[in-house]
């Protein structure tokens, strides 16, 4: 799915610029960096509640599409600047994890 | 085996805002040099945890990186305070990180098992002058 499909499907707020060519096709909820690091697949949404820095250093390692980051967190300058520096997109919501998981899964059905 | 080439980078302590930086330079060189995503996918979950440990657990430290005709080595060292209990510290879940640090993320527990899980060959030594690190993928 495109990226720009699901910001404008789920109502997201969008923090950095976003490559509309950006696709992905797998979804990973988690906030410990170390099993997102171990488990989450290339090309997923990459959900979380976590918003400093490092969150774009793991996300690019591991060739994640964009974060999408959930419950209204705000998310830090700092990470907004490195996220447009590396080109991976942050996404807001005020919504849960769980909700948010319900959309993207029905988007897909 | 001929070694091919070597880089080396530091890492100092605490350095939280730097974090990643060493992997990504290692993810970027490894992708340059032409290997798999997989075997990139590996060492870069290698190097970011001991680029990790290096920052929350020790004084500071370093990764070398050596590529070989038929396999790759990451070399992460530090230069204390050490593991006091390695086969407690190989445990999932076993953590000695500060409270701060984990509400981060960081500090799950999930470190040594994540870098002894992607490694094809790993040692680890340590004492209260330092752990090393020796994490080999084979090349096919």
């Amino acid at each position: 799915m495109n990226i720009t499909n699901l910001i404008k499907e789920l109502n997201l707020d969008v923090e950095t610029q976003v490559n509309n060519d950006i696709t992905f096709d797998n979804v990973y909820i988690g906030d410990l960096l170390s099993v997102v690091m171990s488990n989450a697949k290339e090309n997923s949404i990459w959900i979380t509640i976590q918003t400093h820095l490092n969150i774009v250093a793991v996300a690019d390692l591991i060739d994640i599409s964009a974060i999408l980051v959930v419950e209204n967190m705000d998310v830090d300058e700092d990470t907004v600047e490195k996220a447009n520096e590396l080109g991976i997109p942050i996404l807001t919501t005020d919504k849960s994890a769980y909700e948010v998981a319900c959309e993207i899964c029905k988007l897909e059905n | 085996m001929k070694k091919i080439k070597s880089y080396s980078y530091r890492i100092n302590k605490n350095d939280f805002v730097n974090a990643g930086k060493v992997s990504s330079e290692i993810k970027k060189n490894l992708k340059k040099i032409g290997f798999t995503n997989k075997i990139i996918r590996k060492l870069a979950v290698i190097s970011y945890e001991g680029e990790m440990n290096i920052i929350i657990h020790s004084e500071g430290g370093g990764i070398e990186l050596e590529i070989y005709e038929d396999k790759i080595t990451l070399n992460i060292r530090d230069i204390g305070p050490g593991i006091d209990d390695v086969e407690l510290a190989m445990t999932e879940g076993y953590s000695t990180a500060p409270s701060e640090v984990r509400e981060l993320g960081f500090g799950a527990g999930m470190g040594l098992p994540n870098i002894n899980n992607c490694s094809d060959d790993f040692k680890i030594t340590s004492s209260e002058n330092g752990t090393k690190i020796e994490s080999t993928i084979y090349l096919e």
